[in-house]
């Protein structure tokens, strides 16, 4: 061990836990993380894990973060290494004056030593096979003792694992005590052989106690829930698949009659994700609040129903939570790849909008307000967050609701309408919004019409003349221009420096806004704004307006956001900076950090 | 043309059914197909049956898919809603409409490209899910639209109007239907408007998939010689293997019907189908039975006409996910959101 101890870092530093997938780790490894949360010490987990069940690579990053940022910021302090497979990149990983804890069990090898690091071993699976029966079981708990050995070394309160272990095992309490007894079996090993508690360590605070852990994706099932939606069809996908289920559950606690078993939902688990879209629009037809979660593959299957819902005016939401694409290119993994593959999605003249979540809260709030949109403007409307939002558990204020709150139907004619109205024209501009008013079916005669994707004049009609489609269209581009109004507003954070900026998009925010206090500490002050909807509003143009330079700050390759606002808004494109990350995992801070610096030492060279 | 509405007027002496409607209430926009195209004659069926029913016209959802069959919706009930969604998916949107609202009567109409090429899984899928609805596949074995190239259900031997003979098998939608479990399966001719009009109604009230496949004629590319979804061949090879009559729940009493011979059929809203067999050895209600008996005289170039398979005590899409009775889009806001009361015990497990 080498004698000199980093300084000493009291809730802030970065743990890595690097596994092998199928192995009960994902447990192990919440409970580590729920623990340092329940502490009061703000905490965020990431996990990137394979498109596998069994046997492959998988990690997970846990930041405790005294100061609350949620992004990960390219550091490695203390890294847990119990898949031999990945041991040598692991150890490389750790930053200089970090911990390397391994299984020591079976010897490793010299060359795989590090001077700058501490390397603690402890042999986990020796302490399993003397204290636990059966193969499953000795597998399971050596994650549960790495959790206690880091209880020593991070001087973690065991009654908070405790008391988390009792919670989760509330129905198998033999379990609650099999984990404990592996926490004190680790506990005991490093209060031994190591000296506890290391520099870095957690101490109790209170900054978390009016918070949740939660993921984006049961944050969105709950938004769809609280938003009154009654139908949902999807086909599973990674990584939106647990939106769905997070839906479901939900749905059969709040939606089921305790007594007849009744359910006030429909949730299909469609063929393909081409029929998942055309139940949404089926449902949204008849006048029901329906959704439908899926990924970039799915979008892509979809196309050609999102065009004409698009045309035909019939509300629908589409949670598309974003990952690497297509096919088996790394489903597990996040991007922001499908900003203009939403916004243009389909054939023909289409463009829909888009609500951007940068984490779970949003996830919550956009999905009410995306049922709002649907109806009110009476078109697809998408809600785009990504593997890092949709399956990370982040830290989250505790979600609120309002009870005054009711849902939007948008320009829905009753009966009553129908029946004093003269006439019922389905796509006329009445009140010169692009809205026209529609009519549910079933629900009187007057109203009915035959809704197509091919041509129809305003009185909703067959055609095929020139001037009643363009009359048509025309009108929709109203619409997306009333859209721009009716959307979630940019956030906006001025700084005493004018000129310079930096726009990003979704879960780019607290990386950038780390990278923007980091910048503040040398004296690079620089105006930020937080796209959170497409069409962009008066306010984004107004703030490119006013900037001469923006760095455009994005999670894909080919700079999509940066072209959506080249091509949508009055913006020279010179001026828009692109920085840009895709290599899979949730973009870190200190990678705008350095991008931003690079650009500004460029700019002030030129 | 179908933008061209048809003029109101109705001949006093018009009969009227137990609303108060004429046929003429049930009529949609003018055809825009071709002069003695199949497909006309079987929106005429569907108006006559619907009429017969005594639908509500605006209680009743259209629902189409793409090609000439699926413009039909736009000729019949101009006071039901329809939606001509896009190739193949008409299943999709139907089950999604049947989720939201339960209560209107569905009635699909689809062509054999839409249901047996571009939209076979959905086809499938929605006979999986027994969704409660009317299928009529008009079936010509040639795509209209874009002139003339075969399609999924053309007879091996059977010659395109240019000459090009189709050697690839068909697939054929009553032994699909039957495969998948469909739960109402049939098959009709449009030139048989005495058989076609009760299978509809049957069909309508039906709880589940009811599938009719009704051979139509495409008089512009496939009725020539050499076609064998020609009318010319079409009379000459289809046969009834039952004589299908439906019964309101009223229950006139058929008395004309030889009682031996009879089979009666109680459908879930009380009305009855009554199947009279014409082969003596065939069993509508044994779905081997009968897929073994129609591919039989399938292989004999004979097309089994009449309701061929139903089982009526199957469980619907509904039934099957325990959906509440009334329809989810007449549920209001206070039944679907929990409130803020309850966010703080579905929070507890995030803290």
């Amino acid at each position: 061990m080498p004698a000199s101890q980093p300084a000493e870092r009291i809730n802030d530093f970065v743990i890595k836990l690097a596994n092998v997938n199928g192995t009960g780790s994902a447990s192990a490894n919440s409970l580590l993380m729920k623990s340092i949360f329940r502490m009061g010490v703000p905490v965020v987990g990431k996990n990137f894990f394979p498109s596998n069940i069994q046997g492959l690579p998988t990690w997970y990053e846990i930041r405790v973060s005294r100061d609350g940022h949620i992004a990960r910021c390219g550091r490695v302090d203390i890294m847990v290494a119990m898949n031999a497979e990945t041991y040598r990149q692991d150890l490389s990983d750790v930053s200089p004056g970090g911990v390397l804890i391994y299984d020591s069990t079976w010897p490793r090898s010299h060359e795989l030593v590090r001077e700058d690091v501490t390397i603690l071993g402890i042999p986990l699976a020796k302490i399993c096979n003397e204290h636990f029966d059966g193969i499953r079981a000795r597998i399971l708990m050596k994650n549960v003792t790495y959790v206690g050995a880091l209880a020593a070394l991070l001087q973690l309160d065991l009654e908070v694992i405790k008391a988390l272990l009792t919670e989760t095992f509330a129905n198998k309490p033999k379990l609650a005590d099999a984990n404990m007894e592996a926490i004190n079996l680790g506990y005991q090993y490093a209060r031994e052989h190591f000296e506890c508690p290391l520099s870095m360590r957690v101490e109790t605070m209170d900054r978390t106690g009016d918070h949740i852990m939660i993921d984006g994706n049961s944050a969105a099932a709950l938004g769809c829930l609280y938003a009154g939606v009654t139908v949902g069809a999807w086909y599973p996908i990674t990584p939106s698949t647990s939106l769905m289920d997070a839906f479901r559950s939900l749905c059969a606690r709040y939606r089921s009659d305790a007594e007849t078993g009744e359910n006030r939902y429909c949730v299909v688990q469609a063929e393909d994700e081409l029929a998942a879209i055309g139940m949404v629009l089926g449902a949204g037809w008849m006048g029901a609040r329906a959704f439908t979660p899926t990924s970039g593959p799915g979008i892509s299957l979809m196309s050609e129903f999102i065009g004409f819902g698009y045309f035909a005016e019939i509300p629908a939401v589409i949670f598309d939570v974003q990952r690497v694409g297509p096919s088996t290119g790394m489903p597990t993994r996040t991007q922001q790849c499908d900003i203009l593959s939403a916004a243009y999605c389909s054939h023909g003249d289409t463009r829909h909008p888009i609500l951007f979540p940068a984490d779970p809260t949003e996830c919550f709030e956009m999905a009410v307000a995306a049922f709002d949109l649907a109806e009110r403007l009476q078109t697809p409307i998408f809600v785009l967050s990504d593997l890092d939002i949709g399956m990370n558990d982040w830290m989250c204020p505790m979600l609120q609701w309002d009870d005054e709150y009711r849902w939007d139907r948008g320009k829905v004619l009753s009966k009553a309408d129908l029946e004093e109205a003269e006439h019922f024209w389905r796509y006329y501009d009445h009140d010169g919004d692009g809205i026209p008013y529609r009519s549910l079916p079933g629900v009187h005669p007057k109203g009915a019409y035959f809704t197509r994707g091919s041509g129809h004049n305003a009185e909703g009609r067959y055609t095929e003349d020139a001037d009643e489609y363009r009359e048509v269209v025309d009108r929709l581009n109203r619409k997306f221009d009333t859209a721009a109004g009716l959307v979630p507003a940019p956030v906006v954070v001025n700084s005493a420096r004018g000129d310079i900026a930096v726009l990003s998009v979704g879960s780019c925010d607290g990386a950038v806004r780390e990278a923007l206090l980091l910048l503040g500490e040398h004296g690079i002050t620089l105006n930020y704004m937080r796209i959170k909807a497409f069409p962009f509003s008066e306010q984004v143009q107004a703030f490119l307006d006013r900037h001469e330079r923006v760095f455009v700050v994005e999670q894909n390759r080919d700079g999509q956001l940066r072209k959506l606002l080249i091509n949508e808004t009055r913006t020279d494109p010179e001026k828009l900076v692109p920085v840009l990350h895709y290599d899979g995992l949730p973009i870190g801070s200190d990678c705008i950090l350095e991008a931003i610096r690079e650009g500004l030492e460029k700019g002030a060279a030129a | 043309m179908s933008y061209m509405p048809k003029p109101r007027v109705a001949h006093p002496g018009l009969k009227k059914n137990a609303l108060g409607l004429t046929r003429r209430d049930y009529e949609g926009g003018m055809s825009t197909l071709c002069a003695g195209c199949g497909h006309d004659s079987i929106t005429a069926a569907i108006i006559q049956a619907c009429f017969e029913l005594a639908l509500e016209p605006h209680r009743v959802a259209k629902v189409s898919g793409i090609g000439c069959s699926s413009k039909t919706p736009a000729y019949f009930l101009s006071a039901a809603h329809g939606f001509n969604s896009v190739h193949g998916r008409m299943p999709a949107v139907a089950t999604g409409a049947n989720a939201a609202n339960r209560d209107l009567s569905y009635i699909g109409v689809s062509g054999d490209g839409d249901s047996l090429s571009i939209g076979l899984g959905q086809f499938c899928h929605a006979m999986r899910r027994n969704l409660d609805m009317l299928y009529l596949i008009e079936n010509n074995g040639v795509y209209g639209l874009t002139k003339g190239q075969f399609s999924a259900s053309a007879d091996v031997g059977s010659k395109a109007k240019k000459g090009e003979v189709n050697e690839q098998p068909p697939i054929d939608p009553v032994l699909t239907a039957l495969a998948m479990g469909g739960t109402f399966v049939a098959r009709s001719f449009s030139g048989d408007k005495e058989q076609l009009v009760p299978l509809i109604k049957a069909g309508l009230r039906h709880k589940g998939f009811a599938l009719i496949d009704v051979l139509s004629p495409c008089v512009t590319f496939n009725d020539h010689e050499d076609s064998t979804k020609s009318y010319a061949y079409t009379r000459q090879h289809y046969h009834p293997a039952l004589e299908t009559d439906f019964v309101r729940p009223a229950g006139e009493i058929m008395a004309d019907y030889d009682a031996g011979a009879a089979m009666s059929i109680e459908l879930h809203d009380g009305s009855r189908i009554v199947l009279r067999k014409a082969a003596p050895d065939y069993d509508p209600q044994n779905r081997g039975n009968a897929f073994a008996y129609i591919k039989d005289k399938l292989r004999d170039s004979e097309f089994l006409t009449g309701l061929l398979y139903v089982e009526e005590t199957s469980r619907d899409m509904h039934a099957l996910s325990h959906t509440a009775d009334r329809p989810l889009v007449d549920i209001g806001w206070q039944e679907l959101c929990p409130g803020s009361s309850a966010l703080p015990g579905i929070l507890k497990r995030y803290r």
